[in-house]
């Protein structure tokens, strides 16, 4: 449903990504590797259309993203580096706000959401007062509520504990469940079952 | 069931304002920076009233000019620093919209409080009282203009390191027409002449910003995002 053809992106003068061609199916996971500074992020901002690639496309249902770049964004969901939240406001107006902007959403389904991440108990504190892995967790809980069919992630295990890691493996596996598809750029492995997983190193072509 | 896109510009308007009383002073610092510019300038030139009076339309536009440069900065950078305005592009809305209500609700918030606020900075340089309603509403015209154009530069400037400098070499040039009009109209209000000829340059200044400035500013700011 989501192929990556051929992309070749320059950053200035380094050719970070080389002919990186893959495909992601429902219900499968494909996880990028490779060491640092490889490409990894450049390839899911790629993916987004958040970076034009120099060569090659990305297509999602068969049409190129750039050419139905709405159509494309509505049904995909994107967790960088950073937990994009605004420290001013507490968790769940964030996620009223960042869900809001996409589609209808209650304030039911944003307590269950927080509640599914771990994120309940702190949830009405401004963001800027949290730690860094509980606004990953507020974060992850709006990727789950946006109900886009693609997650594209990077790094989601940034800054969460044992149980955490645990929760971003579950919460991809119920993604994939729903025959969601999710790209994810990790370090450490993720603890899903091995016949979810494509896995793809970035940077050695 | 899908936000419709005005619906999400709503939502922005909404979530900047409550940002905004939740910081005050980032909005208060332009407002003080028009008022210190503005009230200095009586001491430093001449205590005439009708020779300040000639400066004051020139004092209040510059005042109001710097002042407006001065708040564009926070107009995308903070969210910018913290990802959201990525979120923004990635959302699947028009990004055109968010960005427009992002821009008026940054006028709400600078460009009006300062229109609203020159009469006391006016009645210092000399400004006859029966001025002050014209005044206000050149300056309301004239900061909306200022901040439309302004949000194109803003976003242009997104992905440079120290873009301050850069925003405003981008955004003087092209805040000169605004600057004339404004001033003239002012000059006009002074003088007790009237004042529509460059109060309509102003209107079509404002009308051209908001036909196409929002979509020069999503498309500068994806550009920003890169």
């Amino acid at each position: 449903m989501l192929r990556v053809q051929g992309v070749h992106l320059w950053r200035g003068d380094r050719h970070v990504l080389r002919n990186v061609t893959f495909d992601a199916t429902p219900g499968r996971c494909v996880l990028l590797t490779g060491r640092n500074g490889a490409g990894k992020t450049t390839l899911l901002r790629a993916i987004a259309g958040l970076l034009e690639p120099e060569e090659g496309q990305v297509t999602w249902r068969g049409v190129a993203t750039r050419a139905t770049r709405d159509v494309f964004h509505a049904e995909l969901a994107y967790l960088g580096h950073e937990p994009p939240l605004k420290g001013d406001l507490s968790g769940r107006e964030n996620l009223r706000f960042s869900v809001g902007i996409r589609r209808a959403v209650t304030t039911a389904e944003i307590d269950a959401a927080l509640a599914r991440t771990g994120a309940e108990p702190f949830a009405s504190l401004a963001v800027r007062l949290l730690s860094a892995g509980q606004r990953r967790r507020i974060a992850l809980a709006g990727v789950v509520l946006a109900n886009a069919a693609l997650w594209l992630l990077d790094e989601p295990t940034t800054n969460l504990d044992a149980e955490g890691q645990q929760l971003v493996a579950d919460l991809i596996a119920e993604q994939l469940g729903r025959s969601g598809l999710v790209v994810a750029a990790v370090h450490h492995p993720l603890p899903l079952p091995a016949e979810l997983v494509d896995e793809l190193t970035v940077g050695t072509a | 069931m899908k936000t419709t896109a005005l619906a999400a510009a709503k939502l922005v308007a909404v979530r900047d304002l409550r940002l905004a009383f939740r910081k005050p002073s980032q909005l208060l610092q332009p407002l003080m920076f028009f008022m210190i510019v503005a009230t200095l300038f009586p001491l430093t030139l001449t205590p005439e009233l009708s020779r300040l009076r000639d400066a004051a339309p020139g004092v209040l536009w510059i005042g109001a000019l710097l002042s407006s440069l001065l708040a564009l900065e926070f107009l995308f950078r903070d969210d910018a620093v913290d990802g959201t305005l990525e979120q923004f592009a990635l959302s699947g809305q028009s990004l055109t919209w968010m960005l427009f209500a992002k821009t008026c609700t940054h006028w709400l918030l600078t460009g009006l409080p300062l229109a609203l606020s020159a009469p006391l900075a006016a009645l210092a340089l000399g400004v006859p009282v029966a001025a002050l309603g014209s005044m206000v509403a050149a300056l309301a015209l004239g900061s909306f203009a200022l901040s439309l154009v302004g949000a194109i530069c803003a976003g242009l400037t997104l992905g440079a390191r120290r873009g301050g400098v850069l925003l405003s070499l981008l955004t003087l040039p092209l805040s000169v027409p605004i600057l004339v009009f404004g001033s003239d109209a002012t000059r006009h209000a002074i003088a007790g002449t009237e004042i529509a000829g460059p109060m309509y340059m102003l209107g079509a200044i404002a009308v051209l910003g908001v036909t196409l400035a929002p979509l020069a500013a999503a498309a500068a700011v994806r550009i920003g995002l890169e």
